[in-house]
């Protein structure tokens, strides 16, 4: 029993190290695999043959059939916003802030970021599921015995339906929200309505609409690329199929998080 | 003077290991034109896998495969496409795509490999799936409406819609009863024969090797350890394949089977 007790400790710290090794090797190794996938997905999204049909079918997808998920979400956060900020403000005689609040926080991340978790759990999750179970069915395979490359019909028309709807959507989203927390502060609140029309007009300034719809762009795309990445490389029948849908929306979800601090400090660092 | 045929397939001493697990050791195959040839062997014995290196799905570790005296391995993407638009692919559970209608599924290789006008390709899938025994009504059905055997004779439809020289079959009767199993071998050989085609066709099922084969080759643990005309099959004098077209639980083949 001393011994093996001895062994073990021994064996403990170099045990340790072993994984804390193969936890970095794997990090990088998952890290160069989807840098790979994703730069020859983008290259498939410029080069001919370009899938119109496909990329218009996942635009409806993404977009037209997103929009209540999106609509009512960035609605409800609209309309919490401005009762949320006008119980803190209230403290501080400082109601008359809420509609440049209101519109700010929605155009600049608000509208973006709850957008794009939304997307990420409907439509990411769709891609992984779809392209895995085409990759355990052999489906992917029979498309490459049939001369069409997987990344021209699978990937690139999912990229370029992500990155292109998504702002779409986000700007519709923007003006639900702003709409939610008009509808509160007139209705609920108390305050006039062209007055808060036209505070929120005033202090927007085109640059935070145009940082949202980069950050949408940008959560688009790698919504789109870890849907198509976690389901082109799913292994393994259901429980592979059920582990991509779920790698690819906590990964997308993660990364959508990220990129919006590095985009916000783009943008507004001093 | 004898007038040497070129193989429509080789494979010459083709590798392929899964980490420490070596599926294909030195495997070595020819297939010549209008040939039928059936691999088998039992499960696990790297029956798929040689299928898998030939249409490049996979990369072996070493050996080539040349098709038309082409080594295939060192070709580019565009031109592997090329090679591919020439084979047709039964896959084992037909891998029809669920998003698209029967006819679609026919005409895939019509429409995306060779640009055909939607129009025609239909036309063509139709008088294909007519060809495997299933009528116009067929081809507007979703492929989660259709059986087990109808599934195969879409897949076989879709094999041949492009009239290719060379075409791969993976367990084509697997999964169906004898009697649907004995109408796509029927299916199969008229199919090939029909478009002229070489036929590599990877099997466990001895009746339907038998049906469709006129030569076998017998896979076990990575190597080609016997081949030769079908009708010799069952003289063989190699107590592997004796084993194997008996299926006897006594031999030389021993599974790995835990004992408690």
């Amino acid at each position: 029993m001393s011994a093996g007790g001895d062994a073990g400790g021994r064996a403990g710290p170099l045990e340790l190290l072993r994984r804390v090794g193969a936890a970095i090797l794997g990090f990088l190794e998952a890290t160069g695999k989807l840098t790979v996938f994703a730069i020859t997905g983008v290259s498939h999204c410029v080069r001919p043959p370009i899938y119109f049909r496909l990329i218009g079918q996942q635009m409806i997808d993404i977009g037209y059939y997103s929009l209540p998920v999106v609509g009512l979400t960035t609605l409800f956060a609209g309309m919490v916003l401005a009762l949320q900020s006008y119980t803190g403000f209230a403290r501080f005689s400082a109601e008359g802030a809420i509609p440049n609040v209101v519109v700010l926080s929605m155009t600049r991340e608000l509208g973006p970021v709850l957008a794009g978790l939304m997307i990420a759990g409907r439509i990411g999750a769709a891609m992984a599921a779809e392209l895995g179970t085409m990759r355990v069915t052999e489906q992917i395979d029979a498309l490459e015995t049939l001369s069409t490359n997987p990344f021209k019909y699978l990937v690139a028309p999912r990229l370029i339906a992500g990155i292109t709807m998504m702002p779409l959507l986000v700007l519709v989203g923007d003006i639900i929200g702003v709409f939610g927390g008009y509808i509160v502060s007139i209705y609920k609140l108390g305050f006039n309505a062209s007055a808060y029309l036209q505070n929120t007009w005033e202090f927007l300034q085109v640059q935070d609409v145009t940082s949202g719809l980069v950050k949408a762009a940008v959560f688009g795309f790698l919504v789109a690329l870890m849907g198509c990445y976690h389901g082109y490389n799913s292994r393994g029948g259901a429980q592979g199929v059920g582990a991509a849908t779920t790698n690819s929306v906590v990964s997308a979800s993660i990364l959508i998080l990220v990129f919006n601090y590095i985009i916000t400090e783009l943008f507004f660092a001093q | 003077m004898t007038e040497t045929v070129t193989p429509k397939i080789k494979m010459t001493g083709v590798r392929k290991a899964f980490g420490q697990k070596v599926v294909l050791d030195s495997f070595d195959l020819e297939v010549l034109p209008r040939e039928s040839v059936v691999i088998i062997g039992g499960s696990g014995s790297g029956k798929s896998v040689s299928l898998k290196c030939v249409l490049g799905l996979l990369q072996p570790d070493e050996g080539t495969i040349e098709i038309d005296g082409v080594d295939v391995g060192k070709l580019s993407h565009s031109d592997r496409e090329e090679v591919n638009s020439r084979i047709g692919m039964l896959f084992q559970n037909a891998a029809l795509f669920d998003s698209l209608p029967v006819w679609e599924n026919v005409a895939f290789g019509l429409i995306q490999g060779k640009q055909m006008a939607r129009n025609t390709a239909k036309d063509i899938a139709i008088d294909k799936l007519a060809q495997v025994g299933l009528g116009a009504d067929v081809a507007v059905l979703s492929p989660a409406e259709l059986s087990g055997g109808m599934r195969k004779r879409v897949g076989l439809a879709r094999a041949i819609a492009g009239d290719p020289d060379i075409i791969f079959f993976d367990e084509p009767t697997t999964g169906l009863d004898p009697i649907m199993g004995h109408m796509i071998d029927n299916l199969i050989v008229e199919c090939v024969r029909n478009v002229g085609a070489t036929a590599l066709t990877i099997t466990h099922d001895m009746p339907s090797a038998r049906r469709i084969s006129d030569r076998m080759a017998m896979l076990y643990k990575g190597k080609n350890i016997w081949q030769g005309p079908t009708a010799n099959i069952d003289n063989s004098g190699n107590d592997f394949v004796d084993q194997f077209i008996t299926g006897s639980a006594e031999g030389p083949i021993t599974m790995e089977v835990f004992r408690p």
